[in-house]
């Protein structure tokens, strides 16, 4: 009888070895362990021994089952893995053939910039406004200050529609007109940016575009002063740029802003660098757009939005904004 | 406007070095656009006789030159110039002397022959443009060694050109810089007092003068100037003119023109003998009158020009613009009528403007010139002259239009406080300000009225004087703070429906292009669309005349241009503004034309169901899912494939595909995909987040209905049936198959609809099940022309 179980323990091992699938090690797992194998058959013999023999033999057959048992399931884990490794490899890929296959697509360099400027103010406080494209005489001139006929108008090279009266209706030559819709409908206080599209008779060179983009801030609140003014503008620039800079406000004129000025920033070899028009809103301003110029003060100031553009990313000609090829577009 | 350091330095001792003082020019308002050191670059260039000129022996381009460059002795030049004889003077570089473009004068042996020096042409110098021929001292007298800028007077000056805004009139003149200048730096600054010297007859006896119309002219100043003598000015006041861009033509001229650069002051002159009837008459031109310019051009007047006549009332000048032909100062001119009035701006903006004839003396006048500064003026002249004899005729012809009023404003000195951040007291601003003429009175126990210079015309109001403090005081001695907002940042809905609008499409792969709004004629009609464009009136070129109504011809350009560079197939969207003529409201045209943002989107190589998924897309990213694609073939998009898109039933734009026509006329060979959505119109109907719905937690069924229908049904004809037929039940409906062929006839296709059901509150019997189908596949039956397949 113990002869017995160790040869088979031997004969079973052989067996498992062999076993090549794990369907076939199934149909052994039985052979070696159900109801009409060997182990099964000795148990059931042990009913016919005494007792004293009964004890050892009852342990050996369950030290042989346990070890068959060991012997089914190392053999299962050895077939398992290899059907798993089988199927893994049949499913090998190359990824560097597939590399490339889908992009985002990307913002306009000058929406970037845009949003980027909005998110800038947005966090300083501000709210952003918009306003026509094509405007009216009264929004674009004569509520900022310029009477008709005023030599200052001349400053801007003017494109006119075929809307309304001759000369009654023009492309927008700043986003300034906007600042009078706010105060028109928004009580003070108002703090807002008002990014935008502008048109100028000009030729396209590398810095000029009949089309262009600015964005203008407007502040009208109690004791605004132009302090604050400065304060602001370096504070976004700063925000904007990143680091530390210097810049001035020289004397400027623009007939909606009194004091006027321009602000500039300092390049590296120390020659200044004109970026914004700004001022102190002028009460004729504050007025035309029915704010009482006794209770409240304000800036604005008006950036080219393009140019913010072009100086983050060193693009030396502003064409290249505006003639969307996608070799430009795409490195944004 | 150009000024001179060494011409500032005679109205004010300006101190600092010509960097430090450009700076502070800049910082008073008067930006340096350009800062040139001149007369420098001429040390070790002296004036040279030439002695003999003979042949190079061996070479045909130059020539040997001997020279006396001072010491009397003959000294070789090897020159390529042959412009000179002997007994010229010329500019000779002498050993050692560094040129201006770096290039030192060494002796040095040209083709075997020695030469001790350079000759030197105009533009070697930095003494003009000219490059032909060695410059020669026409009519000097300097000895040979003299250093060539003693000989010409030159002296070593600094050269401000000066960006000089429209409010500043005073600083389009030396004076006016000057006065600002030594404002700035605390040093004295006064005018001069030029004596005038008088003799002959009163002019008053020989001239009358009338003023027609006193609007147009606010002050008309005239003097007789005897004793004239015609000839070429002095070489300081030419290098002067020559500096500051003017060409010098003879004395008169030039100090005519002096007078006006240094005070400011245009003026005009008159040759006395040709004047006729030793009377003026100023008054606005008749409607066709003609008067022969200076320039030679006859030229045709209205009446918003103003003319001074003569006493035969012909029109002798244009008033303000330009003078007459008739009455010009001559070689043989002795006695002249100086002019010098004050226009009104306004009419000779207009009328500079209408006859496109701008001049120095326009550009000051339109700006607005100082009405006082008359006999000031005139008496410099005749000082300018005087060398040459000419003295002022007794008596001064003086009349007095209208002239702007000018009384005190009242400063508010806390308010000027207010407005800048500052804490000035009121001394410190009446110190500010008197150097700049600006006189002020203390008034009330806190404030000032200030007189306003009659050079000033710009300043008008107390915001006026506030900005004359600044620039004064110094922006940048105002210290600099951050207000705080007293409200909350945040973009509008609108605009945050915008970036999601934006993230889809990038999302999708999409790349943003941004085209000029203008179009060419006929870009809107070769993209098949109807030519209703605003245009533009005065356009530089054609091609930018029209206001675009549709995005689509600058993306079919756009398109085009890539493809042109081999780039195809492109995903391309835009947000713009279009443009068109308004419907009238109310039977009144707006105010301004319909001005709409839309976004559109262009599929290169892509056809209308790809258009189709961007838009679902789309709605999806701005939760607008209540909507409806029908059938459309609007102009310029694919007739069969297109779709307009409504929703809540209101139209918001079109999806399928560009009409292949308008295709092969911007030279596309590929299909284009198209979407183009009003976003304006879009995102004011019902979109966003909508109210949470729990998640049922019962199982759910699903079954599949397939439809055999006509080609003329739309799917979602078939879907929406379905839908309103399943209820509340529905919790999913697609269309996961389309087939076409046997067994299904032609000219119909079967449509296989995947739908699940699920309720909120139980698990779903197959009894309700069975129900819900049946009602789905009655409802279809019933409304369409539709057979459910086995």
């Amino acid at each position: 009888m113990t002869i017995d179980l160790d040869r088979h323990l031997a004969e079973a091992a052989t067996s498992v070895a062999a076993v090549g699938d794990l369907d076939a090690l199934r149909v052994l797992d039985g052979e070696l362990l159900g109801k009409s194998s060997v182990v099964t058959e000795a148990r059931r013999g042990l009913g016919a021994l005494e007792p004293d023999e009964r004890k050892d033999a009852g342990r050996r057959i369950n030290e042989v089952r346990t070890e068959l048992e060991r012997l089914l399931a190392d053999r299962r884990a050895t077939l398992e893995a290899d059907a798993r490794t089988e199927i893994l490899e049949s499913e090998r890929l190359d990824l560097t053939e597939l590399d490339g296959g889908r992009r985002l697509g990307h913002r306009h360099v000058v929406t970037q910039t845009w949003e980027r400027l909005e998110d800038l103010f947005v966090g300083m406080g501000y709210t952003v406004a918009e306003g026509p494209e094509i405007e009216d005489e009264w929004h674009n001139f004569g509520a900022l200050n310029f009477p008709p006929g005023h030599p200052a108008r001349d400053m801007y090279d003017t494109l006119y529609v075929d809307h309304g009266e001759p000369g009654s209706t023009l492309l927008r030559t700043h986003t300034s007109p906007v600042q009078i819709r706010v105060m028109e409908t928004v009580e003070p206080p108002i703090y807002s940016i008002m990014p935008g599209r502008v048109f100028r008779s000009d030729t396209a060179d590398a810095t000029h575009m009949p089309v262009f983009h600015q964005i203008e801030g407007l502040v009208v609140d109690r004791d605004i002063t132009f302090g604050d003014l400065a304060g602001t503008l370096e504070a976004f620039t700063k925000a904007y740029f990143g680091g530390d800079f210097t810049s001035r406000l020289r004397p400027s004129y623009f007939p909606f802003t009194e004091p006027s000025a321009e602000f500039d920033i300092q390049r590296p070899d120390g020659t200044w660098l004109e970026l914004a028009g700004c001022g102190m809103v002028h009460p004729n301003v504050l007025q035309a757009a029915g704010i009482d110029p006794e209770n409240w003060s304000g800036f604005a100031f008006g950036f080219g939005l393009d140019r913010l553009a072009l100086m983050r990313h060193g693009i030396d000609d502003l064409r290249e904004l505006f003639r969307n090829d996608l070799r430009f577009l795409g490195q944004f | 406007m150009k000024v001179l350091l060494s011409w500032l330095r005679e109205f004010a001792p300006v101190e600092g070095d010509p960097v430090e003082i450009g700076d502070q020019l800049s910082g008073l308002g008067l930006a340096v656009e350009e800062m040139t050191i001149i007369g420098g670059g001429l040390d070790g260039v002296v004036v040279a006789r030439v002695l003999d000129l003979r042949p190079h022996p061996d070479a045909d381009r130059i020539q040997l030159v001997d020279v006396d460059a001072g010491d009397g002795e003959a000294l070789q030049i090897c020159c390529g110039a042959f412009n000179m004889s002997v007994g010229d003077l010329v500019p000779l570089a002498t050993l050692g002397t560094t040129m201006a473009n770096g290039m030192e004068i060494a002796r040095r042996k040209m083709r075997g022959e020695w030469s001790n020096g350079m000759l030197c042409a105009a533009d070697e110098i930095g003494l003009g443009d000219d490059a032909d021929g060695i410059m020669l001292l026409e009519g000097s007298s300097s000895a040979p060694g003299t250093p060539l800028a003693e000989a010409l007077e030159l002296l070593p000056d600094v050269l401000y050109d000066l960006e000089v805004n429209p409010n500043r009139p005073d600083a389009m003149s030396i004076a006016g810089v000057a006065r600002d200048l030594a404002a700035r730096q605390g040093v004295a600054f006064a005018m001069p007092e030029p004596a005038g010297e008088e003799a002959g007859d009163d002019v008053n006896g020989r001239m009358s003068v009338e003023v027609v119309d006193p609007d147009l002219c606010g002050r008309f100043v005239a003097r007789v100037v005897n004793g004239i003598r015609v000839g070429p000015s002095p070489r300081w006041l030419a290098n002067r003119l020559t500096a500051l861009g003017m060409r010098p033509i003879n004395n008169v001229v030039d100090a005519s023109n002096y007078v006006m650069l240094e005070l400011g002051q245009p003026n005009h002159t008159y040759d006395l003998t040709t004047l006729e009837g030793a009377a003026l008459r100023i008054r606005r031109a008749a409607d066709g009158e003609t008067v022969e310019t200076l320039d030679a051009v006859v030229r045709t007047l209205t009446a918003a020009d103003g003319v001074i006549a003569d006493g035969n009332d012909t029109a002798i000048g244009i008033a303000g613009i330009m003078g007459g032909a008739s009455t010009e100062v001559s070689d043989t001119t002795t006695s002249i009528l100086l002019e010098m009035a004050w226009w009104d701006p306004m009419s000779i903006t207009t009328s500079s403007r209408r006859l496109g004839l701008r001049s120095e003396a326009s550009a000051r006048f339109e700006r607005g010139s100082d009405p006082e500064v008359a006999e000031l003026a005139m008496r410099r002249f005749v000082e300018l002259l005087s060398d040459s004899g000419a003295t002022l005729a007794p008596g001064i012809v003086d009349i007095r239009g209208n002239l702007p009023a000018c009384s005190p404003i009242r400063v508010r000195i806390a308010r000027v406080n207010a407005l800048l951040g500052t804490d000035l007291s009121r001394d410190d601003v009446a110190d500010l300000l008197g150097p700049i003429g600006f006189a002020s009175e203390p008034a009330g126990d806190d404030d000032l009225d200030v007189t306003i210079p009659s050079f000033r015309p710009d300043s008008a109001t107390e915001i006026d004087v506030v900005e004359e403090v600044a620039r004064l005081h110094g922006y940048e001695e105002i210290a600099r703070t951050l207000p705080r907002s007293t409200i909350t940042g945040a973009l509008t809905p609108y605009q945050y429906d915008r970036r999601r609008v934006r993230d889809a499409m990038v999302g999708l792969g999409l790349d943003e292009v941004m085209p000029v709004p203008f179009l060419a004629p006929g870009d809107l009609e070769r993209a098949g669309l109807p030519a209703d464009g605003i245009t533009v009136t005065n356009p530089l070129v054609a091609e930018e005349s029209v206001m675009r109504a549709s995005l689509r011809p600058g993306i079919l350009k756009t398109l085009g241009y890539n493809a042109s560079h081999r780039l195809h197939g492109l995903g391309l969207f835009e947000v713009g503004h279009v443009y068109r003529t308004p419907l009238p409201v109310d039977g009144e045209v707006p105010r301004l034309p319909d001005e709409r943002e839309h976004l559109a989107v262009a599929l290169g190589g892509r056809d209308a169901g790809e258009a189709v998924a961007v838009w679902s897309a789309l709605a999806d990213a701005l939760d607008a899912r209540d909507y409806q694609l029908v059938a459309d073939a609007p102009p310029g998009l694919h007739p069969t494939r297109t779709a307009r898109i409504e929703v809540d039933g209101v139209p918001v734009g079109h999806v399928g595909e560009v009409d292949p026509g308008a295709l092969a006329a911007y030279d596309i060979s590929e299909r284009v995909g198209w979407l183009e959505v009003d976003l304006e119109a879009l995102l004011a109907l019902p979109h966003g987040q909508r109210p949470y719905h729990r998640v049922s937690r019962y199982p759910s069924s699903d079954i599949d209905l397939a439809f055999e229908v006509d080609e003329g049904t739309p799917a979602s004809a078939v879907s929406s049936c379905l839908a309103a037929a399943a209820g509340g039940l529905l919790a999913d409906l697609s269309l996961f198959d389309v087939f076409r062929g046997a067994p299904v006839a032609d000219g119909r296709r079967s449509l296989a609809f995947a739908l699940r059901f699920q309720a909120d509150d139980r698990t779903l019997t197959d009894a309700e099940v069975a129900e819900v189908r049946q009602a789905c596949i009655d409802a279809v039956h019933a409304a369409l022309p539709a057979t459910l397949r086995g």
